[in-house]
């Protein structure tokens, strides 16, 4: 059995004012350090929440869940997070960088906040993570000088920065065109094979899907 | 290395819209420089105005007041202990010398002591001008000119001749200008005042004195003690008032009434005798800063503006940086940070301004004939005023920036990141 770096016990959630509806009901997951995992689905079936939930942006749901052997349940906002800047890393359909800072500073970004290391020690690191990502003759440009792909790929980099326990992605190929989306799934499976870096990604791409790990198929808020 | 991160963040929120923060600034910058102009104007104004009483008015003067005795004689008898009430009574003065007894005594006691900044005899006596067959009601006031000079500006309001001459010129008299005149006395000229005793002096004019104030200039008029001590034909320890100039004007009150009771004369202080001057200048005051922080009011709105809309173009940036590890809490610093940013870059340039204006207003010509030692506007540099000018800018940007930045903190990354 390998080290567990995810998991999650009977997790249920429901929007709803006067009626209840149930978006998320009793899941039950467990993913080991090293796992490459696509969640997918038909639209509205659930699978964003149930990421956003296990992201711990969401806390507003019923079971518990266990990050790094670690429970989630009751931690205060600023717990929460220094958890995702420590151990989890996003990757998002958009690619969220801030354009007033250089594409290298976007990278660094997360690392200043966590202080783990020495200034010159994350410029450093941040570079690499872009040497990796074949995108160091962008990093002293603005972001809103790329194109798609290569804020995707910046993106990325920023999501490595800190050495994460898991990469979480939402629809991380959803905006690319064929050849991009080929481009960041690659640079996924890279990590995941080379640098046995976790992975949870939530896709309705079966194509992207099929290729990955494990998939974890989801309807109407279950595990199917 | 946070906190410098923050400030980073920051910086590049607000330079991202450098021309709406410009002119939130400019708000800030703008409401700064009246209220420090404003302030210092009319400060120096209000000093001018107090000055005009409170330089040439003692802080504390002693003197005898004509009055009834509060416990009257029938009271002391111990035939009509006990009467309800007393038919025989308000017995009247008798004709007491206004006199100050034991008045060098009294003078060296103060000079010792250390809260006194000088003292000053005077010697006040009614006196008729003669114009002609004419009487005027005036008062001569015999003074020691070095001590009035020193302690009362006197010079300042000697507009011809000086007040030295008092003293260098045996019989020399000082006029206020608006009787010199009526009496069409010119310095040189002799000038004849009756007593109250009935008897006829020949005085020399020496100068004029010019207080601003018309009712002072046409009664009174200035010659030294001694003279003052001719007129009145008494010996030379004859003085009616002991004025007192301390270092801090606030004593004032607390030591008269213990000079009052050590010495048994009568005591007042410069607050209890001015009130009304000190009411003036407190509703003047009032007025600038009432304006000043309005228009302070005013530019907080212009900065919770451009607070609230940096926060909605940024909605996505706060969604990243609360996604990748950024608290609530620092969310907050940082918008807290731009408004902070705003508000002493606006207020410390508003002050520069603020000073330049004062300059300007202080070079402004303002002449008037009652204050012949005032040629332009007064102005106030009192540094409080920048204190308390730079602490308004800096509470008014937190609190216009406070409830836009928890508005940020409290952004839930989900709902912005689902959205796209």
């Amino acid at each position: 059995m390998k080290e567990l770096i995810l998991q999650t016990s009977h997790i249920s959630k429901s929007f709803g004012d006067a009626v209840d509806v149930p978006v998320l009901s009793d899941i039950n997951l467990q993913l080991a350090k090293g796992e490459f995992v696509s969640v997918t689905g038909k639209s509205g079936c659930g699978k964003s929440t149930l990421l956003y939930v296990l992201s711990t942006m969401d806390t507003d749901y019923d079971g518990e869940l266990y990050i790094d052997g670690v429970c989630m349940n009751g931690k205060t906002e600023p717990q929460l997070a220094r958890v995702r800047n420590e151990k989890i890393g996003f990757v998002f359909q958009f690619h969220y960088l801030l354009n007033e800072f250089s594409v290298l500073q976007n990278v660094m970004m997360p690392a200043l906040r966590l202080g783990r290391w020495e200034a010159d020690e994350i410029r450093q690191r941040a570079y690499d993570k872009l040497v990796t990502l074949d995108m160091a003759q962008h990093a002293q440009k603005k972001p809103n000088q790329l194109s798609g792909g290569q804020k995707q790929r910046v993106a990325i980099a920023r999501a490595l920065i800190n050495d994460p326990l898991i990469i979480m992605g939402d629809e991380p190929t959803g905006n690319l065109d064929k050849r991009n989306s080929e481009i960041v799934f690659e640079t996924f499976l890279q990590l995941a094979q080379t640098q046995g870096q976790t992975l949870l990604i939530v896709t309705h791409d079966q194509e992207f899907a099929r290729r990955t790990g494990r998939t974890i198929q989801m309807q109407d808020g279950k595990v199917a | 290395m946070k906190y410098e991160l923050l400030i980073d963040i920051s910086r590049a929120l607000l330079l991202a819209r450098w021309k709406q923060t410009l002119v939130a600034a400019i708000g800030v910058t703008f409401s700064i420089t009246m209220f420090i102009s404003l302030l210092s104007f009319m400060s120096g104004l209000n000093q001018l105005l107090d000055g005009l009483v409170i330089n040439r008015t003692p802080h504390i003067r002693l003197y005898n007041d004509i009055k009834t005795s509060p416990v009257q004689p029938v009271a002391l008898s111990a035939n009509f202990k006990g009467a309800s009430h007393h038919f025989v009574r308000s017995v009247k003065p008798k004709a007491a010398r206004p006199e100050i007894r034991n008045s060098l005594a009294i003078i060296r006691a103060l000079q010792k002591d250390p809260i006194v900044l000088g003292v000053a005899p005077k010697l006040v006596t009614q006196v008729f001008y003669n114009l002609g067959a004419v009487r005027i009601n005036g008062i001569i006031n015999g003074i020691q000119p070095e001590q009035e000079k020193r302690l009362f500006l006197f010079q300042d309001y000697v507009t011809s001749g000086a007040a030295g001459d008092l003293d260098r010129v045996s019989g020399g008299i000082i006029l206020g200008k608006d009787i010199a005149d009526k009496m069409m006395a010119a310095p040189g000229q002799v000038i004849y005042v009756t007593t109250i005793t009935g008897t006829t002096v020949p005085l020399k004019v020496v100068g004029y004195f010019q207080s601003g104030l018309r009712e002072i200039d046409q009664v009174n008029s200035y010659v030294s003690i001694a003279t003052a001590q001719k007129l009145v034909g008494k010996p030379s320890n004859y003085i009616t008032d002991i004025q007192i100039k301390l270092y801090d004007v606030g004593d004032a009150p607390a030591l008269a009434m213990k000079l009052s009771k050590r010495f048994g004369v009568d005591a007042i202080d410069v607050q209890t005798e001015n009130a009304q001057y000190e009411t003036g200048s407190f509703i003047r005051s009032l007025i600038s800063y009432a304006v000043g922080i309005t228009l302070l009011v005013v530019a907080g709105f212009g900065i919770y503006n451009i607070l609230n809309m940096i926060i909605y173009e940024k909605m996505d940036s706060i969604a990243i940086l609360k996604a990748t590890g950024f608290s609530g809490g620092d969310v907050q610093f940082i918008f807290t940070g731009i408004a902070a940013g705003i508000g002493i870059s606006g207020g410390v340039i508003g002050l520069l301004l603020g000073f330049g204006g004062s300059l300007l207003i202080d070079q402004v010509p303002f002449e008037t004939s009652s204050l012949p030692t005032v040629k332009t506007y007064p102005v106030n540099y009192n540094p409080v005023f920048y204190l308390i000018g730079f602490v308004f800018s800096v509470t008014t940007t937190f609190f216009a920036g406070y409830f836009p930045a928890r508005k940020a903190s409290r952004i839930d990354p989900v709902i912005i990141i689902r959205g796209k």
